[in-house]
């Protein structure tokens, strides 16, 4: 069985389409889409890697990465973000919380699936 | 002679240079020509505004003039290198400056340039940080775009893929064509205005913009004066949230309700068949005031000889009280109008009847042509020797761009959003020829 990931997004049709490319690179994918519910998921499904959109309903992206990195089972999940705000600040507010990458939408698939491998190599 | 006694030495030397006359630069900045003579020769003090206005009209530096080209050059570079974040050494500046007073130049233009573009940046993101739902909008744009390339790229890139999951991904991107189609057309209204009323409502007179323009500016019980008709009408409209709002719209039902009695539907739709919207031949075929007929004319309904009209009604401090935009012809939301309206024209005129054909950039940088009537008239005087107040009103009518025989005035909306960069009326840079 290959790793896994969590992909939080709230667009059906990106975790449709990124759920596909992951899957064919061998991921085994679990999705979610609701911030408010997103750290239960994390816990339960304890992925490999994590891709989390900035913008979700019912909590920010940013604040969840910040409980991830609070937490001491999930603290060292590396974390891509991915948001429609790609300015410096959002960048740099994202760096304090704790992520490991950046991704500015709209991203292309070469990007994500190149960033995934790059994050989860040991 | 010090450095600022010589400043009317380099106003001349930089005139001589542009090729222009005393008395052409003296009545651009104000003066008399034989004042700026007394300045060029180093006779009279320089300083203030008449600098600053010499030095626009000259294209130099205001200290250029002041204080001779090495210091203010020296001073100017020194600054552009604090502003990107490097220390530079005076006397390294001073040398650079002597022996290459171009590229010094053009080096103190792009750091202009540069402070301007990021005044501009700054504008642009302020409103997007603090507008939600232009965030909102956008992100929604962003998510789509991002689900349609990513989908368009599966499709396009994998050799092998399963019946189910292509027409899944076909199905996918149909959607997302639609969605992508909403968000644009909700950016294009918001961006003209025209988005949700309800959440971008401000001030009271907002309220009842939206409140009128809900009813296309026509209320068909006050039409037939039925009694408590305008109260009705307050009392059932979701667009007026605020008391102040309701107090104001009912004022405005009430001179509604007034001119339509002095001027029935059905008189002024004939009497506007037969001699067309000019305010002043309806004035006088119903002995009432101009404002009336103006105010009346834009409740009309639609038909063929009434057709996007607009109206803007405003006191004599310039502030829009009322406000019908008509087709192609902006009229700002928020803060103040194009100074060169004939609305504000009126004020300075009260009680004289103005005409004039118009014109205001198009979306698509073709000028849109209004034939635009205005008076300014006293809407309050009580008792004895009251001071008069004034209010002015515009009717803004479309026009024909071919039968203008090349009297249109051009003016715009407001300057953050007019492209006529040399207005002498502008009061503020335009983010959309700077920004854009």
């Amino acid at each position: 069985m290959g790793k896994t990931v969590l992909l939080v997004e709230d667009e059906p049709n990106i975790i449709e389409a990124i759920g596909f490319i992951l899957s064919r690179d061998g991921w085994t994918v679990h999705t979610h889409s609701n911030g408010q519910t997103a750290l239960d998921a994390i816990r339960e499904r304890s992925p490999d890697l994590i891709v989390l959109d900035v913008m979700l309903p019912g909590r920010s992206g940013i604040d969840i990465l910040k409980d991830i990195r609070a937490d001491e089972q999930m603290g060292k999940t590396p974390v891509m973000m991915l948001t429609a705000r790609g300015q410096e600040k959002d960048r740099e507010a994202a760096r304090e919380a704790g992520a490991d990458r950046f991704m500015t939408k709209p991203f292309s698939n070469s990007e994500v699936l190149a960033a995934v491998r790059e994050l989860a190599a040991p | 002679m010090t450095e600022r006694a010589l400043a009317g030495s380099r106003i001349r030397q930089r005139r001589i240079a542009q090729g222009l006359k005393q008395a052409e630069l003296a009545a651009h900045v104000g003066i008399s020509a034989s004042y700026l003579n007394l300045i060029e020769h180093n006779r009279r003090r320089i300083g203030g505004k008449l600098l600053t206005a010499l030095a626009e009209r000259l294209e130099v530096e205001p200290s250029l003039l002041a204080e001779g080209a090495e210091r203010a050059v020296i001073a100017r570079l020194s600054d552009v290198a604090e502003r990107l974040g490097e220390s530079a050494d005076t006397g390294e500046a001073a040398d650079f400056a002597a022996r290459f007073p171009g590229w010094a130049n053009l080096m103190i233009r792009a750091g202009r340039r540069v402070d301007e573009l990021e005044r501009n940046v700054e504008t642009l993101t302020d409103r997007l940080t603090h507008d939600p739902h232009l965030a909102a909008t956008l992100h929604e744009v962003l998510s789509t775009v991002t689900a349609i390339r990513s989908t368009a790229s599966i499709l396009n890139e994998t050799k092998e893929i399963e019946p189910e999951w292509r027409d899944r991904f076909h199905r996918n991107m149909s959607e997302d064509a639609g969605r992508l189609a909403e968000g644009a057309q909700a950016l294009v209204g918001f961006l003209d205005g025209a988005g949700d009323a309800q959440s971008e409502i401000g001030s009271p007179q907002e309220e009842v913009a939206a409140f009128l323009s809900a009813h296309g500016w026509h209320f068909p019980a006050l039409e037939e004066d039925r009694e408590g008709a305008g109260q009705d009408y307050v009392n059932g409209a979701p667009q007026l949230k605020s008391a102040s709002a309701r107090s104001i719209a009912l004022k405005v039902l009430d001179c509604y309700a007034e001119d339509a009695r002095k001027m029935p539907l059905d008189a002024a739709r004939k009497a506007v068949e037969a001699q067309g919207p000019d305010p002043l031949a309806l004035a006088q075929h119903f002995g009432a005031d101009l404002a009336a007929v103006m105010r009346r004319l834009a409740s009309l309904p639609e038909s063929e000889a009434v057709r996007g009209l607009g109206l803007v009604v405003c006191d004599a401090s310039g502030t829009m009280l009322l406000r019908k935009p008509a087709e192609g012809f902006a009229v700002p939301r928020f803060g103040a109008a194009c100074p060169l309206w004939p609305l504000f024209s009126a004020l300075n005129r009260p009680m004289v009847p103005l005409c004039e054909r118009v014109m205001q950039p198009g979306r698509a940088g073709e000028e849109v042509h209004f034939e635009a009537y205005a008076v300014a008239q006293a809407v309050l005087g009580e008792g004895y020797n009251a001071a008069p107040l004034y209010e002015a009103t515009m009717l803004i009518v479309p026009a024909d761009p071919a039968d203008e025989g090349g009297r249109a005035r051009p003016i715009g909306a407001s300057c953050r959003i007019c492209p006529r960069q040399d207005c002498a009326a502008r009061r503020e840079p335009s983010i959309i020829t700077q920004a854009l």
